[in-house]
């Protein structure tokens, strides 16, 4: 990752515009090619330094739930529950975390009815009892890291 | 504010990502037999509603160099945490923060707010500039950082 990688990723964390050649538009911006902008964006993406590129869609604006919610997975028993938690296609993503509740996770459903369904079947699967810790409020969501 | 069966469809388009074409707008609009005029026009309203947050680029924090990534919680009075919130939100580093329900006893945190640093020095560093503003409000917090991921997906709607 050089200047020129810290700048693409810098400028397009923070929007992209909707318009017949945006990619020019960006790259003029940046002092770049159109082309290169683009070379260089595919390889952030191949590389893993991007994790993605396009619209962050508001899941709940959009019909859908989400919920955070924790368990406190026994050391001997930790791969286990891992693996029930895992299997659950709702669960969108799963953290380990250094505290008494050791596991972490996000469940994302197109229904609240799903998110409870879901929480109880984990509750049984696991026989561990479920923290849902859904928002209250969300006072920011946004994310940038300079580069 | 509905969607109807056009916004679903550049959704389901979209949210792997946005083609890398010179025009990728027009791409979308010819896999899904619209005009690109459509799903600008209706891209432009999405991102105008909230639904769209942003259109941009998401880092990986490790690759970028963030390896601590904490999340800070805190025991607030519930009277106060609407304002507190706010503020702690508006701090450059942190990148989520959202009023969330305590489990008492064993859970008395109601204030979740995600920071990441370089370095453990940046992150305490952090952490301590959330305690200043939240002063006397301040009842207890802690910091969990993550050992490990065990699971990564991106959120797919298939509504």
């Amino acid at each position: 990752m050089d200047e020129i990688d810290r700048r693409i990723i810098n400028a397009l964390q923070v929007g992209f515009p909707i318009c017949d050649a945006p990619y020019q538009r960006v790259a003029g911006q940046l002092g770049l090619t159109e082309p290169a902008l683009l070379e260089r964006l595919q390889a952030l993406l191949d590389n893993g330094t991007l994790s993605r590129f396009g619209p962050l869609y508001h899941a709940e604006l959009m019909g859908g739930a989400l919920t955070l919610a924790a368990v406190k997975a026994p050391p001997e028993h930790f791969d286990e529950v891992t693996d029930i938690i895992n299997a659950f296609p709702e669960v969108a993503h799963n953290y380990a975390r250094n505290h008494a509740l050791t596991m972490w996770f996000v469940i994302a459903t197109e229904t609240p009815e799903q998110i409870r369904q879901t929480l109880s079947a984990i509750e049984q699967q696991t026989g561990l009892t479920v923290y849902n810790m859904p928002k209250i409020n969300e006072y920011f969501v946004g994310l940038k890291l300079e580069a | 504010m509905t969607l109807d069966e056009t916004d679903r469809a550049i959704m389901h388009a979209t949210q792997a990502g946005l083609p890398l074409t010179p025009q990728p707008y027009q791409r979308i609009a010819e896999q899904l037999g619209l005009t690109a005029e459509i799903v600008m026009t209706r891209m432009t309203a999405m991102q105008e509603q909230g639904i769209i947050r942003r259109i941009g680029a998401v880092p990986n924090h490790y690759k970028l160099g963030y390896r601590f990534n904490g999340m800070t919680v805190w025991n607030v009075p519930d009277e106060v945490i609407d304002d507190l919130g706010q503020q702690v939100g508006k701090l450059e580093f942190v990148s989520h923060c959202y009023h969330r329900p305590r489990h008492l006893p064993e859970w008395p945190y109601n204030l979740f707010a995600m920071v990441h640093g370089k370095t453990q020095t940046d992150v305490d560093q952090q952490i301590r500039q959330i305690s200043d503003l939240l002063g006397d409000a301040n009842l207890g917090c802690e910091v969990l950082y993550s050992t490990k991921i065990l699971k990564k997906t991106g959120f797919r709607s298939r509504g």
